[in-house]
């Protein structure tokens, strides 16, 4: 037998080691010049104006985004509400209570296939079953869009996060005479909440930024929000409409909406971070 | 007479006695027991009797159904799909394994320490509260009462009366499971189930936990699973060897660890296997 030669297996080495540190700086520079642009391009539109006017019509000074900022919090607020208890629960069958049964694995199977399913879909669904029957938009079906978006995200982590919690602590409860319940509800999730909160604040990062639900369902109106039953300003169709738009000004609007909510984003991913990590009681 | 007392156990019920005048009576009686872990089985034809307010050791290789064995005391076992009883399990005459059996009520009657200290996520008082506002209605001072005693009782309360709003994650191993023991002493049981409890401590530890069965065994009657044959020879009055799921031998502890009846036990005893 003849050794194989460590120089050519020294050079792969190399070479596997160069391609995807380069890989990986080429990801990291994408991500950096989207920042530096957004940041660049936004910091300009931001000022006390952009939080608190509406906005006006094209060539005149002045005028924010202080409806489309207070209707995308309302959405959000409201879409939250709904798909956290929701997918919490869901959560919860799934590692508490189904295990393997045949409907815990539908439930798993039918989340992941939601999870995948681009977000257009759901807004078309939504649209169908919530915006044309009353024959109107409303900021209500834009949440129940984004909530049904969460839905599959918060029951998979909290499922993930509560099978985290060692068996021994269940059996402890439960052999103190504790009903099933009162163990999910009063150990298991003290034992698991930074995970629990940290899976709802992803969730909320996740949708804060969806646009295209939002345009079948809540559309966007220029005006104050005045009831989740009609059309509700919101950025990032703001964002969307804007961009489009030929006047610079609008533009300027656009670019510092979408500063406003990376930096949402990124201030909800971050912190989830450092939820996680906290130490639990 | 001793000598006669370990063959005849395992087919009938023998009520022993005890030095002085004492009489000790049964307190959990068990008859018969197969368990399955779907279509494994795990025991087979156990029978038992653990007499009140002793120390009952329960010894054998690792996955002879020690563990599986006490685990029927208490239920916990349904917990799991596809494991499942055959036999009785009479707890004061009583079977606990009908279904008319109040499982919650059970519980309460019977604790349980398991192998590493599993203290909730909360502070010290409210791991110890925490049996005490299930099964009890309890005005404040009470509770603060009574979560003194049960700290009392364990032998944690000097080492823990002023930090009892800290985390009960906080407190040491040894600490965290003399906090177990607390709880499950809190709300009163009549018998403790011990699965293998001292085996995550180190040995400092180890000999108060021990220190506090022996003190224990006034008021309560106690299982203790062991891996280490000198804990079950040092505290347990009785003991129980199990192989394979079967119980090959039970007797006075003094009688198994000097004279078995059983070529088995002698050889794991001796530490010719397990």
């Amino acid at each position: 037998m003849i050794p194989r030669s460590a120089r050519g297996r020294m050079a792969v080495d190399r070479t596997i080691k160069v391609l995807s540190t380069f890989f990986s700086l080429l990801a990291l520079v994408a991500l950096g010049w989207i920042l530096f642009a957004v940041l660049a391009r936004g910091m300009g539109a931001i000022n006390l104006q952009f939080f608190t006017k509406l906005p006006t019509p094209p060539g005149m000074a002045g005028g924010g985004l202080g409806n489309a900022i207070l209707g995308t919090g309302i959405i959000t607020a409201i879409a939250t509400i709904l798909g956290v208890p929701i997918g919490l629960l869901g959560g919860v069958y799934l590692a508490e209570f189904g295990a393997d049964s045949r409907l815990a694995t539908a439930t798993r199977f039918t989340s992941n296939v939601l999870m995948g399913t681009p977000s257009i879909i759901i807004g078309v669904f939504v649209y169908t079953i919530l915006v044309l029957p009353r024959g109107q938009f409303s900021g209500y079906a834009g949440a129940v869009a984004l909530s049904i978006i969460m839905l599959p995200v918060i029951a998979r982590t909290t499922e993930d996060m509560l099978a985290l919690v060692p068996n021994a602590l269940r059996e402890s409860a439960l052999a103190l005479g504790a009903p099933r319940w009162k163990v999910t509800l009063g150990v298991v999730f003290r034992a698991a909440r930074n995970g629990l909160v940290t899976g709802a604040l992803l969730a909320v990062a996740r949708v804060s930024g969806e646009t295209a639900p939002l345009l079948f369902t809540a559309l966007n109106s220029p005006f104050w929000p005045e009831s989740i039953m009609r059309p509700m300003p919101n950025l990032t169709v703001t964002i969307f409409n804007y961009a489009m738009s030929p006047f610079a000004d609008w533009k300027a609007m656009a670019w510092g909406a979408s500063l406003l909510i990376m930096a949402a984003v990124l201030v909800l991913a971050v912190g989830s971070r450092i939820v996680f990590r906290q130490k639990s009681t | 007479m001793i000598d006669e007392i370990s063959e005849e156990i395992a087919t009938k019920p023998v009520v022993s006695e005890h030095a002085g005048d004492e009489k000790i009576g049964v307190k959990i009686s068990v008859k018969d027991l197969d368990f399955f872990y779907g279509s494994t089985q795990a025991l087979y034809n156990n029978t038992l009797d653990i007499f009140g307010n002793r120390v009952t050791a329960i010894i054998g290789p690792s996955g002879c159904g020690k563990s599986t064995h006490i685990r029927v005391y208490n239920r916990i076992f349904e917990l799991y799909r596809g494991q499942r009883v055959s036999g009785a399990v009479l707890m004061d005459g009583h079977d606990i394994l009908s279904p008319d059996q109040d499982v919650i009520e059970l519980r309460r009657k019977i604790g349980m320490i398991f192998q590493k200290p599993t203290p909730f996520p909360m502070t010290v008082f409210e791991n110890v509260a925490y049996g005490l506002r299930l099964h009890y209605k309890v005005s404040k001072s009470e509770l603060t009462g009574r979560v003194e005693l049960a700290l009392r009782d364990a032998a944690l309360w000097e080492e823990v009366k002023d930090k009892q709003g800290e985390p009960g994650l906080a407190l040491s191993g040894g600490q965290q499971q003399r906090l177990c023991i607390a709880r499950a002493i809190a709300v009163e049981p009549e018998v403790l189930l011990m699965d293998e409890p001292t085996s995550a401590i180190d040995p400092l530890a180890t000999a108060k936990i021990e220190e506090l069965v022996e003190q224990l065994k006034s008021k309560y009657t106690i299982v203790i699973v062991t891996h280490n044959m000198q804990q079950a020879a040092r505290i347990s009055d009785y003991t129980a060897f199990f192989y394979q799921g079967k119980i090959i031998e039970f007797g006075r502890t003094k009688q198994i660890f000097t004279k078995p009846a059983k070529k088995q036990t002698e050889d794991y005893i001796t530490g010719r296997f397990g």
